[in-house]
């Protein structure tokens, strides 16, 4: 855990520990351990299947735990903007009525929030004619009115196109850097997101590796989980599992050492 | 005024409208409409066991619609099929309130009216029960509206933001056990359903947010009330099914609207 200058420990903002979900007989996630701290970016990244919006849905206490706990900073303000978020066609909503749940805000705080995310003027439209990327920004414009500490996105730019992607990332780091939030973001998309962030945790069941990214991107791990030499480029993921597991072991879920990198001088858990 | 079984049933007509209006939307909404019939259904067993037992009509149903109401939440979260727990709990609290009716040797009840119900039989303490109820319904969902439309829009929203969607599962479930008991005189265990989803669902055409809907659906369900009341005094028809008819109409007009305004 990081220290402050004084040497008293920084308390995260949320942080899990031993994390733990089984679905029927199959362990989704084993004993993961992460801890965001303030104004921190940190990315999830694994393939498809590997519990990363599990993990989200355990850390925000929506996902019952087989074992481990999560502990969230006391009246922590949490910023979510959700995988997917499907809307009733019987249910009729504005883009103003949206920004204004749970917490209603005012018509300055809406606009400015919508102008913020890029998307200025569409309060008077309805959530279901918006395209896929009004939509994520109408999503992020919401969750900053709550004036959240952090910042937890789920595969926020799926269904975005590349250039959508890359100005949706630039749009979160600018966030960062203007309120200070912290920002916890799942993602698939690991050429476009390394860059923007602190931290990377390679999840894959349980913690692969983490560190920088250029640390995350050199280790043998994530070159396991996600193909050999990316330079740059989307790699596929090629399960081939050389990383230190058993090849009998499936998913390798029964070790009992999941290897942290060292990054930038933080010491390895 | 109330001396006129007439206007007691406008009455009657309005003060449900005003609860199953907002109410229903969030049927709509959530695509609970099994749901308030399941728990219409084990309403007619309240009615049953409140003879048998010698108490409150209104307790027993609402006491019943309650517990079907739970145990249709329990079951479908175990991961039965919701239409099959439906289909053996929603029908079993039918049947078992008609076999429990029957037994009582000294009952000189005719159940069908609480399934049909008899709005134009409804007395000054029915009135004040209905509107209880109602006032009741509306004050807690007004009370309770921006948690209750997030939970609706996504539970992860809700959770994310410090609510807990399943209090308010349980808010909408308490709220539509109240309004099964409360109406089953006015229009019967087996149109009470419609009521709520009808006037919802003709009010989606025109509006543009949760609460236009919601406004919507209670002037409809207000009118066809009336519309109801007025086709049953002229000819002859049974009230509880006339307003329903009316509401019907509503509806394939609001489609009408809906297309233009698209």
């Amino acid at each position: 855990m990081p220290r402050l200058p004084g040497g008293r420990v920084m308390p995260a903002l949320i942080e899990a520990r031993g994390l733990t979900v089984r679905f029927g007989g199959a362990t989704v996630l084993d004993r993961v351990d992460i801890a965001v701290m303030p104004g921190e970016i940190v990315t999830i990244v694994g393939p498809n299947g590997s519990g990363k919006s599990t993990l989200v849905r355990g850390l925000i206490g929506l996902q019952p735990l087989a074992a481990g706990g999560v502990t969230r900073k006391p009246g922590l303000r949490i910023g979510y903007v959700p995988q997917r978020l499907h809307i009733d066609a019987g249910l009729p909503l504005t883009v103003r009525r949206f920004l204004s749940l749970p917490a209603r805000v005012t018509d300055g705080a809406a606009a400015e929030a919508l102008a913020r995310c890029g998307v200025p003027g569409l309060e008077a439209r309805q959530m279901a004619g918006l395209s896929g990327g009004q939509f994520q920004r109408v999503l992020l414009a919401r969750a900053l009115l709550a004036r959240p500490e952090i910042l937890i996105l789920d595969e926020p730019t799926q269904g975005l196109d590349q250039p959508g992607t890359a100005a949706f990332y630039r749009l979160i780091e600018e966030v960062r850097a203007t309120t200070g939030a912290a920002v916890l973001m799942v993602s698939h998309d690991l050429h476009v997101v390394m860059s923007a962030s602190d931290r990377v945790i390679c999840l894959n069941g349980h913690v692969c590796c983490e560190g920088a990214p250029s640390v995350v991107s050199a280790a043998p791990e994530y070159r396991a989980l996600f193909g050999l030499g990316t330079r740059g480029a989307f790699a596929l993921y090629r399960h081939e599992h050389d990383h230190e597991h058993d090849h009998d072991h499936g998913h390798g879920h029964d070790h009992a050492h999941p290897h942290h990198l060292a990054a930038e001088g933080e010491d390895a858990r | 005024m109330l001396d006129d079984f007439l206007a007691r049933a406008a009455l009657a007509g309005i003060g449900l409208s005003l609860a199953t209006g907002p109410l229903g939307c969030f049927v709509v909404w959530r695509r609970m409409a099994y749901f308030g019939d399941a728990t219409a259904h084990a309403a007619i067993l309240g009615v049953a066991l409140a003879f048998g037992f010698g108490i409150s009509i209104y307790a027993g149903t609402l006491a019943m619609a309650l517990v079907m109401a739970v145990l249709v939440t329990r079951l479908a979260a175990r991961g039965h099929a919701m239409d099959t727990a439906l289909g053996v709990l929603a029908h079993s609290a039918l049947a078992f309130g008609l076999v429990a009716a029957a037994l009582q040797p000294g009952l000189r009840v005719d159940l069908s009216a609480y399934l049909f119900g008899d709005i134009l039989a409804v007395s000054r303490a029915d009135l004040a029960v209905v509107w209880g109820g109602a006032l009741a319904v509306a004050g807690l969902i007004v009370w309770r509206w921006q948690a209750l439309l997030t939970a609706t829009l996504n539970e992860e929203l809700a959770m994310a933001a410090g609510l807990d969607p399943r209090r308010e599962q349980a808010v909408l479930t308490l709220a539509l056990a109240v309004v099964v008991a409360v109406s089953i005189k006015i229009v019967g265990a087996l149109l009470i359903a419609s009521l709520l989803i009808i006037p919802a669902a003709a009010a989606r055409a025109g509006a543009r947010t949760p609460e236009a809907m919601a406004v919507v659906a209670a002037a409809l369900g207000i009118l066809s009330a009336l519309g109801g009341l007025g086709l049953s005094l002229g000819f002859d028809t049974p009230a509880g099914a006339s307003i329903i008819a009316v509401a019907a109409v509503v509806f394939a007009l609001s489609l009408a609207v809906g297309r233009r305004g698209a």
